[in-house]
């Protein structure tokens, strides 16, 4: 079997019913079950992903970094309401400029029930080093190998199931712009977050000390702040010196991070101000 | 009872632990990840050809080439501003003509119907007489500008006007992204201050928000073209009338870009002295912009936008300068005679008191600022009612007014330095959460306009031009 069984041409899937289980609900996300968010380098097409799935007019353009704030809609597939959070793209999540830290704490703290990192199927190499660092945080990873047209144009052929069997987690191939493959992203999504799709991410380990190391570290923050999440993953940053958390932890300032993300997952405003418009 | 864990206990303990560590153990995590990830992407992706992929490169070899690659960017936006006159002159006649027959239409109604007469002043002289000058100077230009340049953007052609200009920013002391939040503020300055996110360095950060201001935004647009249509442009005929606004306009621009970064070197050297930083910039490849989404962008979130802005102000400024100019004081009205207070220091600057007071009156949104001025000039008794071409405009105000060409090209300076409008002054207050940041944003782009059109019109005046 290869990737075209899921490469369903966007007139086919219009005639099928299936088609209508997706319903925009652009900024009306008063209720919601659960929580998406979307990551991924620069100009990968979040943002375009993010407007097909929201019928929002979220602003995109031809250059990376067009996104520097959380944006953030709704939509119902197969009756379950999601809200999903369009993030700033960003190369890797160590580092610090503004945008950057925008994407990392909200994948962080805000816990969001799966995260969708979107690929550029033509520079592939690239933009799975960040999809191996979002996997270092969380499991509920799906992995979205967007611009399929482009890909094609430039006459590559992504395996999907290889690099899902690689990465641990489901690598659907779409394109944002037609909504090729939309449909197969939002089913394997509900999938994942529902258990019925087991994800086990590849994480790079590194050498038994230093897995003993994380292990210690990271029992000592979960018992100095019970149920933080990712402790795993605050505990390798430690280690490696990230000033950013170490400043995060002594000023208390990751335990605001989690109540804060709460209170802003629990009433979202949809406010699409000034800032908003570009 | 068990003592609770601090967070310097933690710190302590990653400290203790990494010493414990083998030197550069992060380093090897890191390698084996990119290493992963290339086996991964290599195993999942097959290469047929690389034919589309060696014809973008030879696009891009032409337009980011040290040679060809400036002339070509500004031959673009020669182009571009070019078609911009061009249509907006056809399409400006006639939304002028349409909508002041309209406003007259409505002052016969309401005195048919017998309103006391400073009703039908306030509402067709004022309110509507502002909204319909705001839009049909405004307008026409933006609905050619906009979707053209939106278009770029949807091409990919931003990024490469950034990596055009990235070695400037880098003398300048600033950050090469600088050019890229640059370009962004051709759209917006609002934006393009949001934009600066991107920068990493605090300090560059800075540089690049306080010189945004410096290049026209998609409101001061018209305002620039207008005038260089009507004033600069006019003693030619056709065609070269057209060319000479569009190279006036690119001049004008040019200059803005000039500023920015005359005041990125000097900010970089004074209050926020530091050296440039290094970045990777990425140039996407060419895609093709989708007609649909290109018209929303231009039409919703561009032209609706900023119409809807301007109309906003618009409407109060109109009725502001219709009570302004119906209170009498002695044989004259309010408006004169405030005008006639700020005509010396307006003059200083090769302007004129009517344009001071129409620059404070617009400052929510200056870049209503002509609108504005045309309405003082009738409002005021200064100007007879009712041109609605730009040949009426213009001979009433170089006739009536001794407007000279120093009025236009000053008047074209000012509202390419003066300071940010209230929507950008307030995103910076924002960005920065700092009143004294957003106050010095405000220091120094007034102050360069106010230092650049005193020199012009001191100049021009030593040489006998004006």
């Amino acid at each position: 079997m290869t990737n075209t069984k899921i490469n369903l041409p966007t007139e086919q899937c219009e005639a099928c019913p299936a088609f209508y289980q997706l319903e925009q609900m652009g900024i009306k996300v008063g209720d919601f079950d659960r929580v998406i968010a979307l990551a991924g380098n620069p100009n990968t097409g979040k943002s375009t992903l993010f407007n097909t799935l929201t019928g929002l007019k979220q602003h995109t353009g031809n250059w990376p970094g067009k996104t520097v704030t959380r944006a953030e809609g709704g939509y119902q597939f197969n009756n379950v309401k999601y809200k999903l959070v369009d993030l700033p793209g960003t190369y890797s999540l160590l580092s610090a400029s503004q945008d950057e830290e925008v994407a990392r704490d909200f994948i962080l703290f805000g816990q969001p029930d799966c995260t969708i990192v979107v690929t550029d199927a033509t520079a592939l190499e690239r933009n799975l080093n960040l999809a191996m660092q979002v996997m270092e945080i969380t499991d509920h990873v799906v992995v979205a190998v967007n611009l399929m047209d482009e890909a094609r144009r430039k006459g590559l052929e992504v395996d999907a199931r290889s690099l899902s069997r690689d990465l641990g987690v489901p690598a659907i191939p779409i394109t944002a712009r037609t909504g090729e493959g939309v449909h197969t992203l939002l089913a394997t999504v509900a999938e994942v977050i529902e258990g019925k799709v087991a994800t086990k991410p590849i994480r790079v380990n590194g050498t038994p000390e230093f897995q003993k190391a994380v292990y210690e570290l990271a029992a000592m923050i979960e018992q100095m702040s019970p149920g933080i999440p990712n402790a795993r993953w605050l505990a390798i940053r430690l280690l490696d010196g990230d000033a950013r958390v170490q400043q995060a932890i002594t000023s208390g300032e990751l335990n605001e991070i989690v109540a804060r993300q709460q209170r802003a997952d629990v009433q979202f405003s949809g406010k699409m101000s000034v800032e908003g418009r570009q | 009872m068990t003592t609770s864990i601090q967070p310097n206990d933690v710190l302590a303990k990653a400290e203790a632990l990494r010493n414990n560590l083998s030197t550069g153990f992060r380093d090897e995590i890191v390698k084996s990840m990119y290493s992963e990830a290339e086996s991964i992407a290599h195993r999942a992706v097959k290469t047929a050809s690389d034919k589309k992929y060696d014809f973008d490169q030879k696009i891009d070899r032409l337009v980011t080439s040290p040679i060809t690659g400036l002339p070509i960017m500004l031959l673009l936006l020669a182009a571009l501003i070019w078609l911009t006159v061009e249509g907006a002159n056809i399409a400006s006649d006639a939304i002028a003509t349409v909508l002041f027959t309209l406003g007259d239409w409505g002052r016969n109604l309401f005195n048919y119907m017998h309103a006391p007469w400073w009703v039908t002043g306030f509402v067709w002289d004022g309110v509507y007489r502002g909204l319909a000058w705001v839009i049909s100077v405004m307008l026409p230009p933006m609905t050619i500008f906009f979707p053209a340049f939106t278009f770029l953007e949807d091409l990919g052609y931003l990024p490469r006007v950034a990596f055009n200009l990235d070695w400037l920013f880098k003398k300048a002391g600033a950050h090469g992204k600088q050019s890229l939040t640059m370009a962004m503020g051709f759209g917006c300055n609002a934006a393009g201050v949001v934009a600066t996110r991107v920068i990493d360095s605090p300090r560059e950060r800075l540089i690049a928000i306080l010189t945004n201001n410096f290049v026209p935004c998609n409101g001061r647009f018209p305002t620039l073209i207008m005038l260089a249509t009507v004033f600069v442009a006019a003693g030619f005929g056709g065609l070269t009338s057209s060319i000479i606004a569009a190279a006036t306009v690119v001049g004008v621009v040019l200059i803005g870009v000039g500023f920015t970064f005359v005041m990125s070197w000097i900010l970089s050297r004074t209050v926020l002295k530091g050296e440039a930083s290094a970045f990777t910039l990425e140039l996407p490849p060419y895609r093709r912009p989708n007609v649909g989404r290109i018209l929303y962008t231009s039409i919703i979130d561009r032209t609706i936008f900023v119409l809807w802005r301007a109309m906003q102000t618009a409407a109060p400024a109109g009725a502001i300068i219709w009570i302004l100019a119906n209170v009498p004081v002695g044989a004259s009205n309010l408006a004169a005679v405030i005008a006639g207070w700020l005509n010396p220091f307006g003059v200083l600057l090769g302007l004129d008191g009517v344009i001071l007071l129409s620059y404070i009156i617009a400052i929510p949104a200056n870049e209503i600022v002509v609108p504005t001025m045309m309405m003082m000039y009738m409002g005021a008794g200064m100007m007879v009612d009712g041109p609605s071409t730009n040949e009426a405009i213009r001979s009433l105000l170089i006739g009536g007014h001794g407007w000279t060409i120093l009025t236009a090209i000053n008047l074209m300076l000012f509202a390419l330095l003066h300071n940010p409008c209230g929507t950008t002054i307030i995103t910076i207050y924002k960005e920065t959460k700092s009143l004294k940041w957003a106050t010095l944003s405000v220091v120094i782009t007034l102050g360069t306009a106010f230092l650049v059109t005193f020199l012009t019109a001191t100049i021009a005046r030593l040489l006998g031009w004006a």
